[in-house]
């Protein structure tokens, strides 16, 4: 389709929409994939969430 | 069960489980169909010509950036009138998220701007209250940042947040209150939309799409940030029984 003169500018706008949401995306995955890395760490080292006098550490 | 059970994380986390697929589907369907409306079935605009289609996306994320810190008032809200433990959760994971939205706002409306207005900025009432809005989305990020302790830092951003929230009638009316640029409302009216059918319908599926990506963004963030003070209540909890004495000095921060 032919976006006329302008087409620089609407393209531009939804290239850095999408980039940002991507971008966003991203950076929770891989918050996600870092908290989780962190949480099994602590389980190998027997540190859990259950208390003491539930039989964990 | 009520819905204030899922004040509890752990349930919290399960709805999400449930839920975050479906919501994506649906997030993925509404931006297909607002897409394609935009593209193939929205005319051009008589004034705007083709550049109308900026607008697909430019004022969908306007809205979202008023949506989310009207989010994160509310949550304030439950931080320091009901002390519900995911409400600072969700003022603290929005912010990001409503930066972004903002940011995509001033960044689509610049380039709608040069070509229509035949300039990239201009200090209006609207432009330049929405600049603040995102000023005020990185000071509230840059807050929760410089705090360790959670709740310390979700009670301080609360009060700033709720504090900031004056700015949102600013931007929804600074059009109406002064001489400005940018045009005043054209859809939500008391009047009803001025705008034609053919354009309205995908500007308002392209909104449905934005909301539905903000839903999906925010509770994956929420989820995180949950998982993160798990983390570090973990750390603190090992750091307790191989120092005693040392431990709160020594845990690490939440982030």
């Amino acid at each position: 389709m032919d976006l006329g003169p302008h087409a620089g500018f609407i393209l531009a706008s939804y290239g850095l929409c999408l980039l940002t949401v991507l971008v966003l995306i991203a950076w929770i995955r891989i918050d996600k994939a870092g908290q989780e890395k962190a949480l099994r760490e602590l389980a190998e080292q027997g540190v859990s969430r259950r208390r003491p006098e539930d039989g964990g550490r | 069960m009520a819905f204030w059970d899922y004040a509890n994380p752990t349930r919290f986390l399960k709805l999400v489980q449930v839920v975050l697929p479906w919501l994506t589907g649906l997030c993925v369907v509404a931006f297909a169909a607002g897409l394609y409306m935009s593209f193939f079935v929205a005319p051009e605009d008589y004034q705007q010509g083709q550049t109308v289609r900026i607008m697909y996306i430019h004022v969908p994320a306007a809205w979202l950036s008023m949506m989310c810190y009207s989010i994160m008032a509310v949550s304030s809200l439950g931080t320091l009138v009901w002390k519900h433990p995911l409400a600072d959760v969700s003022a603290k994971t929005a912010a990001p998220i409503g930066a972004a939205f903002t940011f995509m706002a001033l960044v689509t409306g610049s380039l709608w701007g040069k070509p229509m207005w035949g300039t990239y900025w201009v200090w209006d009432a609207r432009l330049t209250s929405v600049l603040v809005l995102l000023i005020m989305y990185l000071g509230l990020m840059t807050l929760w940042r410089t705090m360790d302790d959670p709740i310390k830092a979700g009670k301080a951003a609360a009060v700033l947040t709720l504090a900031g929230a004056l700015n949102l009638p600013v931007i929804k009316f600074s059009v109406d209150w002064w001489n400005t640029l940018h045009q005043p409302a054209s859809v939500m009216r008391l009047d009803g939309p001025t705008i034609h059918p053919d354009i309205l319908w995908p500007l308002l599926v392209m909104a449905v799409a934005f909301t539905l990506l903000f839903f999906v963004l925010h509770l994956m963030a929420m989820r995180n940030e949950i998982l993160r003070r798990r983390v570090r209540t973990l750390r603190l909890r090992a750091a307790s029984a191989a120092h005693p004495r040392s431990a709160v000095a020594t845990a690490q921060p939440a982030e």
